[in-house]
């Protein structure tokens, strides 16, 4: 063989090896005792052992191993709106500390407040403070004693993104505390459309799932016994070593000035609370009274709570009182004065962090609220026959193939066979590199690939043929056969990957997964029947003496 | 050497007219179709509800489950049933049940979150009718039930005593277990469903008195639902806008590759040859009132990129010939290419048909309408190739060099249309 050739089949040999390791690896060398035996290296290549290798190694879509698939849609028109309602409440505890008079306020639509002052002297100064505490993200104009504010639309597209994200970031809390195994979150769809995708496999109680995220979470406001403890047990010995039943301990992970405090601190708290998230009516994020660029937050109760606040604040003032989410301590300010239907959580709140924890408190633990979109449930026996169809599809279509291509090429047909299979081997151990997953419609994909492949070696082989009729020996045959046929099989290959790369952003799940099969499939093509399939035919030529007068085609 | 076709010489152009005949036809059926009974669009278009039901026998007569049905307050006329059969065994025990989008009145506004399912949930009720009444009351039926449901019954219940021997969250670990190992017994062993809790005696890891106990809260139900798919209004419609917009991308694509590898014309050509595949396609799927689901689409733009292959192997051909021939005519030179093309053309058209043959039959119901969109775009993108994709290039290229002919270019007198080299090249583009 020669050198050149030869090197081509080290080449050939490296990479199918490397495809074989990556779809049956990872291999084992030494035994339990940790010494390297041959018996250890034999275990490597029981069936068993290879199926389970395999079966870890080419992950399955939800279509196949079973699972539930949600598409959720967030309300971000709430978040608008609690911004929206907020700013309107600020708009009027400014206008009514400045003293200046109005006969209404009013947001008639999202984004956007109107103000009627009585007096349109005013105006300008009104207009001043109120854009000052309202930020860039609004517009300020006026229309004689009109004063109206929009929010800019970068402003609005802001909000809508954080309270996707937000939504996004809890619901994965939520679903890793369930425990679900790979879970697949994700945004949804176009930017605009704030949308999240939720992949569960194994879950076959989407029911389950869906009432984990629509938990409310709980906000409460307790009165603090003592704190803050730098532990647990600190906050333990501080009430005599056993909680009382009427008290509990809680951590606390607020932000504090201090940064040598440790990250997380104890409270113990009245196990009553004195309000909780039902008696609020509204929180918002406002600058700070302290000034700075600081927030704090503000909130107002419903009546019924109110009553319970203003006798519980009036009889404490001085102590401090905890705000409670999902039992975890958020702040504990000190209670200034007794409040009866408003009050500030304060701390060193930055714009973000402020809006985010007021959202929280407005609607429980989601910025706004979510809608289902899309529900799909694939239960594993399904899964199990569709793995079973599509392979008998998939092994049927190669085998006439392969039938046929022994049949009509006769030796050349091996040649073409055996790059199907290196091409299979490879599409595979392609989709292992990528960590794609393997779909229904990807086996469908697998078994495309099949018939692509050989289109390449069919155009090779029909060109090698024409020159053979035009009379020219087999060796300048297949060399210009091999040469011709390049540039169509690139350009065909290449449409086809470009059509696939628009199946991929078209598509989800299954279907994206077929055009990532797909797409390896054809690249794996260009190698096998361009490479490989070429270097088998230098090879049959070179032992027939590299002048042979027939080429079995 | 086995050949298919000794040396075809066909004057294929000489037959355009014929082609363009047939494809008008073909296509204004499919446009008339599409116009009057419209597209049997998919859940993942249209919305709805769409459940796969699995029994343990015979599944009871349409007319059966659509009363079962009917009582549950959905609309007999509306409900789609279809029976299944596996492709390999032939067994036909699997129901389709589709129901539409409710109307837009039917929904309550705010509680979008939990309307989505209940035409999940009337169909599971309706379900249950068909199981003994004396069970239904009593028992808990195990082919319907969830992994997590079951643990829960069984932490509730707590059969083994293990919540007062070794605490409770011992036993949730425990029953976390057994319910995960008979799920699995039922689902992967069973095939979905336990006929007999008889056959529930042995399973590995599961303690055999647990399984004794199982049927006195529990009971075989007759039918199991494997797969469950509900889609909303609105994804339907984002859907429906993004598969036209994206086929009609990668159209626009294609047509950038070619006319950047080869020339305008080539690009145009073909692209409005792949154009006319997927519109007969579409067509024939409004002509037999086909299903179409989100696989139907990945199907169409798999074509959009398959079909488009044979007319580049055939336009390979057509430039390497201009180049190697340029005193003959095009008509001469097209006629040539696709015969010599044309063996290959048939093998691999044939060989990927044999594939795609293969899936439609043994691929079962999620794969028909894939592999039945792909059958027809196979066969129809093949035919384009040489029909469509061939004629419109020769009568561009015929209407360009007339169009030159009539500018006062002193030019060699051509009996037909100039091939296209790289001389007329230069002329179109110092236009």
């Amino acid at each position: 063989m020669s050198r050149k050739l030869r090197n081509r089949f080290l080449l050939i040999g490296g990479v199918t090896v490397i495809a074989l390791y990556l779809l049956f690896g990872p291999f084992q060398l030494r035994d339990a005792s940790g010494r390297i035996t041959a018996q250890a290296i034999a275990a490597n290549f029981a069936l068993s052992r290879l199926e389970k290798n395999l079966a870890e190694n080419i992950k399955l879509g939800l279509d196949l191993r079973g699972g539930s698939h949600l598409i959720l849609q967030v309300q971000t028109d709430d978040a608008v709106r609690s911004i929206t309602v907020g700013n309107m409440e600020k708009a009027r505890s400014i206008l009514q500390q400045a003293g200046i008079k109005f006969t209404n306020i009013a947001s008639p639509e999202l984004g956007r407040i109107e103000v009627d002052l009585e007096e349109s002297a005013q105006i300008e100064d009104a207009k001043a403070r109120i854009t000052l505490d309202f930020g860039p993200g609004w517009t300020a104009r006026n229309e004689g004693k009109r004063l109206i504010f929009e929010m800019r639309d970068e402003e609005q597209r802001d909000i809508r993104e954080r309270a996707t994200e937000q939504a996004m970031r809890i619901i994965e809390q939520r679903i890793n505390a369930f425990g679900v195994a790979e879970p697949t979150i994700a945004r949804h769809g176009p930017a605009t459309g704030y949308q999240i995708l939720l992949q569960l496999p194994g879950v076959d109680d989407p029911e389950r799932v869906k009432n984990l995220i629509r938990a409310e979470s709980r906000l409460e406001l307790k009165l603090v016994h003592s704190g803050p403890h730098p532990s647990e047990e600190a906050a333990r010995q501080a009430v005599g070593g056993t909680v009382p039943p009427d008290k509990e301990i809680l951590p606390a992970r607020e932000r504090r000035r201090d940064p040598n405090a440790p990250p997380v601190q104890y409270y113990v708290v009245e196990k009553t609370p004195v309000i909780t998230g039902d008696d609020l009516r509204n929180a918002q994020a406002v600058l700070s009274q302290a000034g700075g660029s600081l927030y704090e937050i503000l909130f107002s109760l419903r009546p019924s709570g109110a009553e319970r606040f203003y006798t519980a604040t009036s009889a404490n003032i001085g102590k401090n009182l905890a705000i409670i989410l999902n039992d975890e301590i958020k702040s504990a300010p000190v209670i200034r004065d007794a409040i009866r239907d408003e009050g500030r959580i304060e701390g060193d709140f930055t714009k973000e962090e402020a809006e985010d924890l007021a959202l929280t408190l407005r609607s429980g633990a989601l910025p706004a609220r979510v809608s289902y979109l899309e529900e799909r449930t694939v239960g594993p026996s399904l899964g199990a026959d569709s793995i079973r169809q599509g392979l008998a599809a998939s092994i049927a279509g190669l085998a006439a193939i392969v039938i046929f291509m022994l049949f009509y090429y006769r030796l050349s047909g091996v040649n073409a066979v055996v790059g199907l299979i290196l091409n299979l081997i490879l599409l595979l151990a392609a989709m292992r590199i990528v960590g794609a997953v393997l779909t229904l419609p990807g086996i469908a994909g697998v078994a495309l690939t099949i018939g692509m492949a050989v289109d390449a070696n069919v155009l090779i082989f029909e060109r090698i043929r024409e020159e053979l009729r035009n009379g020219k020996v087999p060796a300048s045959a297949v060399a210009l056969g091999f040469e011709r046929a390049f540039t169509t099989i690139f350009d065909t290959n290449l449409t086809t990957i470009i059509a696939a790369l628009f199946l991929f952003v078209f598509g989800t799940g299954p279907i994206r997964g077929f055009a990532v099969t797909l797409t390896a499939g054809l690249i794996a093509n260009l190698f096998t029947a361009i490479f490989v399939s070429r270097a088998l035919f230098a090879w049959v030529l070179e032992r027939q003496g590299g002048r042979p007068a027939e080429l079995s085609i | 050497m086995r050949e298919l076709i000794k040396n075809p010489n066909i004057d294929w152009m000489g037959l355009k007219r014929g082609f363009i005949f047939v494809s008008l036809v073909l296509l204004v059926l499919g446009g008339v179709s599409a116009l009057v009974r419209g597209f049997n669009l998919g859940i993942d278009f249209a919305g709805g509800t769409l459940v796969n039901v699995k029994f343990k026998d015979t599944p009871p007569s349409e007319d059966r489950l659509r009363q079962a049905l009917g009582r549950q307050g959905i609309d007999p006329s509306k409900i789609i049933i279809q029976p299944i059969s596996d492709p390999i065994t032939g067994v036909k025990n699997e129901v389709l049940i589709r129901l539409p989008q409710r109307e837009p009145g039917q929904k309550a506004g705010s509680s979008g979150e939990s309307e989505l399912d209940v035409e999940k949930r009337a169909i599971l009720e309706a379900l249950s009718t068909f199981n003994p009444p004396s069970e239904v009351a009593t028992k808990v039926d195990l082919n319907m039930i969830s992994r997590d449901r079951l643990r829960d019954i069984l932490l509730a219940e707590d059969p083994l005593r293990l919540v007062s021997s070794s605490g409770r969250a011992a036993a949730e670990l425990e029953y976390t277990r057994y319910a995960e190992a008979i799920i699995q017994f039922r689902d992967r062993d069973q095939g979905g469903l336990v006929r007999d809790l008889a056959d529930l005696r042995a399973i590995p890891g599961v303690p055999t008195p647990l399984l004794q106990w199982l049927p006195q809260r529990f009971f075989a139900g007759a039918a199991a639902m494997i797969s469950a798919e509900i889609v909303g209004p609105q994804i339907g419609q984002e859907l429906r806008q993004r598969a036209i917009s994206v086929t009609l991308a990668s159209l626009v694509g294609m047509l950038i590759y070619i006319a950047f590898r080869f020339e305008w014309v080539y690009g145009v050509a073909a692209v409005v040859a792949v154009f006319h595949d997927v519109l007969i396609t579409l067509g024939i799927f409004s002509l037999v009132q086909k299903e179409i689901s989100l696989n139907v689409v990945a199907a169409l733009l798999t074509l959009v990129g398959y079909s488009v292959n044979d007319t580049i192997v055939i336009f390979d051909r057509i430039r390497e010939n201009v180049r190697l021939r340029r005193r003959e005519g095009l008509v001469k030179i097209i006629n040539d290419s696709i015969n010599q093309t044309l063996s290959r053309t048939i093998l691999t058209s044939g060989l990927t048909l044999l594939a795609v043959l293969s899936l439609y039959l043994f691929g079962g119901e999620v794969l028909s309408g894939f592999s039945l969109a792909l059958l027809v775009g196979i066969i129809v993108g093949t035919y384009s190739s040489f029909a469509i994709a061939s004629p419109i290039m020769l009568w561009w290229q015929m209407w360009q060099s007339q169009r030159q002919a009539r500018r006062p270019v002193v030019r060699p007198k051509a009996a037909e249309a100039t091939p296209p080299g790289r001389k007329e090249r230069r002329v179109t583009a110092s236009r």
